[in-house]
């Protein structure tokens, strides 16, 4: 096991394309790392690099205490899982598995011992003599994992490995990877667009987007302080709601106003976040997640309420999301473009890509299920205001954000 | 039609080509083709007299059959044929043809599409259109490589191969492996470049390096495209003429079957019955790979223009 570190590693396509720009990122030992990102953020040449499949353009790659720049996959002791499986079809399931060994000239009684005891780990026993074309999908996955285990090597390289799975089996083998680096606690690099398996893998999650790091943290703090709009709506779903606001000083504390709705900005809020006052007077751009809504009916004491008229309800049974528009004009900004891009091609963030209401921003509110909003109803929604999320009309930065400043 | 409609255009012309109509015609071609072959056979089987007296047909009127056509342009007189020595000398010709073209072509075809570096689309793109050059225009050039060298500026860089013996055997060799690689190599580069990507990565990831890629991982996944590249290559060895009479002349040595036929047909016209046999013996070889490897030439003909 070892730490891998991205000392500001580049690479450059011929033709001139800046696949990965810059980045530095340190894997410590034995970490879940989650590199996560629109398609073509470049976090799949990243982890092509460290695997030395792709070459390095510039900076430097450690992995352990040595640069392994201009050193074949073979010396770098890793082992990869890529995303269609790539097993060898005309080997077994037991020669697959003892390929990579035999390569290495370890002894045979070795090679078994090893095998057997990923075959067991992995419920693959049966199928040893197996060709990978009599298995199933998710076990064709489990070999393909059994082929790395079976190495055990430096880490672990996993290039969406879910992802050719029906959703039912990918939350199963999500759990049972996150138990199996419990287990074993090699040094892992995942790379997924699935923001949702980015979260519930990742010790640590590094979200990129064209090539460069936007920030890196464990899970809960990316949702909570993410560092610029891009990771605010990226993260979370439904995905956070953006609206251009209004921020005017109020005595000692301050209040936000867009369409005909004021949130009152908390005074712990400007306290530890002073950069807000410089915004007094001034337009940002404010996010709610919609997890920070609820029926204000339900929780009279919930704090300030806004009201609002919903057009959608989606009853999942454990929350209700609700689906309204807000008579203001949706946020115009790069980052919020590239965002909606990339939700028109996973339909995942349905909102965002709905052309709902014109002129209007679209938000979703998850609020508790047993509340009574009807689609055409009004309904009185309580806002979590400790939890707004300030971001910079230009730069789209998180206003106050320890990184910005 | 109570099929839901085929849509694709593979799917139609398949439609089409397995219609009644199509069958129809398929039959027909296949006995239009076969009835001289077949004719060709049942006089070979015919004495002499029969022979060069009555058609092939009265075979079945009056049926008499006899090996000792087969038995004379075999193992005869010199003048008679003596094809035994020549069947020997094609698959001479043929075999390591094989063995060169196949191994070249696979070994070239996997540098080509798995490796990088630097013109490789180039030399490709070379190697494709080599096969627009027709072999006439290289037999002259070939010949006097062979048989003069190469000086440059009065300097020898290549002395003339003055081969004998067995040896002979080394530029008939040479010149088919040179002539069937171009469309050797594109075969495979076809078969070999749909290998997945990942798989290839998947082998470095687990310690492999080119050697052993192609050895254990490639290798094993294009088996049928080589076998149909073999059975192609063989065949066109074996049914040629042009390159044997040039690089192998007529000599009892070297010289293969179809060139010791064309002989015999041209000085032994009139002798219907050893024609007929040695024509024979030389279809007898093509008849029993096609017969037996059939499956793999289905394969071949559709190799690189379908996934799988």
């Amino acid at each position: 096991m070892a730490k891998i570190v991205l000392d500001g590693v580049d690479k450059v396509y011929s033709g001139g394309v800046k696949a990965v720009d810059d980045l530095n990122l340190e894997i410590t030992d034995g970490e879940f790392m989650v590199l996560v990102g629109p398609s073509g953020c470049g976090k799949s040449t990243a982890l092509r690099m460290i695997a030395g499949l792709e070459e390095i353009t510039d900076g430097e790659l450690f992995i352990g205490d040595q640069v392994v720049n201009d050193r074949p996959p073979k010396d770098r002791d890793i082992a990869m899982v890529f995303q269609n499986y790539a097993l060898y079809p005309h080997m077994s399931v037991e020669q697959n598995l003892a390929f990579g060994l035999k390569l290495r000239k370890i002894s045979k009684s070795e090679i078994k011992r090893r095998v057997d005891e990923a075959a067991a780990m992995l419920g693959l026993a049966p199928y040893l003599k197996r060709k990978p074309a009599a298995l199933s999908g998710g076990q064709r996955q489990r070999v393909a994992m059994g082929r790395a285990i079976v190495r055990e090597p430096q880490a672990f390289l996993m290039d969406e490995p879910l992802s050719n799975l029906d959703a039912k089996l990918r939350v199963q083998m999500r759990a049972s990877l996150n138990q199996l680096h419990e287990r074993l606690g090699v040094t892992t690099v995942y790379v997924t667009h699935d923001q949702v398996e980015a979260m519930t893998l990742g010790d640590r999650v590094a979200v990129l987007r064209d090539g460069r790091l936007q920030q890196v943290d464990t899970p809960k703090n990316l949702f909570d302080n993410p560092v610029n709009l891009f990771v605010a709506g990226f993260i979370g779903s439904p995905a956070m709601n953006f609206v251009g606001a209004e921020m005017q000083q109020d005595g000692d504390a301050a209040v936000l106003k867009f369409a005909d709705h004021t949130l009152p900005v908390p005074h712990a809020t400007l306290s530890e976040r002073p950069r807000l006052r410089d915004y007094f007077g001034r337009q940002i751009i404010l996010g709610i997640r919609p997890s920070d809504f609820d029926d204000a009916s339900l929780f009279p004491n919930g704090g300030t309420a806004m009201e609002v008229t919903a057009d959608i309800t989606e009853e999942l049974g454990t929350e209700i999301n609700v689906i309204f528009g807000i008579d203001a004009p949706p946020v115009q900004h790069e980052e919020a473009a590239a965002l909606a891009a990339d939700a028109a091609g996973d339909g995942e963030l349905e909102a965002a890509a709905m052309p709902l209401s014109g002129n209007k921003s679209v938000f979703t509110a998850r609020v508790n299920p047993r509340s009574n909003v009807r689609p055409g109803g009004t309904l009185e929604l309580a806002v979590d205001t400790t939890q707004l999320h300030y971001f910079d009309k230009e730069s789209g930065l998180a206003i106050g954000h320890p990184a910005n400043r | 039609m109570t099929h839901a409609p085929m849509t694709s255009p593979v799917a139609r012309v398949r439609r089409r080509l397995s219609g009644r109509t199509a069958s129809a015609a398929a039959i027909v071609i296949a006995v239009v083709w076969t009835v001289p072959t077949a004719g060709l056979l049942v006089s070979s089987l015919r004495p002499e007299e029969q022979i060069k007296t009555t058609g092939w047909w009265s075979f079945f009127t009056d049926p008499t059959m006899t090996l000792r056509n087969y038995d004379e342009v075999l193992f005869g007189r010199p003048s008679s044929g003596q094809l035994a020595s020549y069947f020997v000398n094609s698959f001479v010709i043929a075999v390591p043809t094989m063995v060169f073209v196949v191994t070249l072509a696979a070994l070239a075809a996997y540098a080509l599409a798995w490796t990088r570096f630097p013109g490789r689309d180039w030399l490709f793109v070379g190697i494709f259109a080599l096969q627009i050059v027709p072999l006439q225009m290289s037999l002259v050039p070939l010949l006097r490589l062979f048989s003069e060298g190469v000086a440059i500026g009065g300097v020898e860089v290549m002395p003339p191969w003055d081969l004998q013996g067995a040896f002979q055997f080394t530029t008939v060799w040479l010149a088919h492996t040179v002539f069937g690689l171009p469309l050797g190599i594109f075969l495979m580069h076809n078969f070999v470049a749909q290998l997945p990507h990942s798989l290839v990565e998947a082998a470095r990831a687990d310690g492999a390096g080119h050697g052993v890629i192609f050895r254990r991982v490639v290798l094993p996944l294009i088996v049928p495209a080589l076998v149909s590249l073999a059975i192609f290559q063989f065949l066109w060895v074996w049914n040629d003429l042009l390159v044997a009479l040039i690089f192998a002349g007529g000599n009892v040595e070297v010289a293969p079957l179809t060139v010791r036929l064309a002989e015999m047909a041209g000085t032994r016209g009139d002798e219907w019955q050893r024609l007929t046999a040695g024509a024979f013996v030389s279809m007898i070889v093509p008849l029993i790979v096609f017969f037996s490897l059939q499956r793999y030439f289905v394969r071949g003909l559709l190799a690189g223009s379908m996934k799988g």
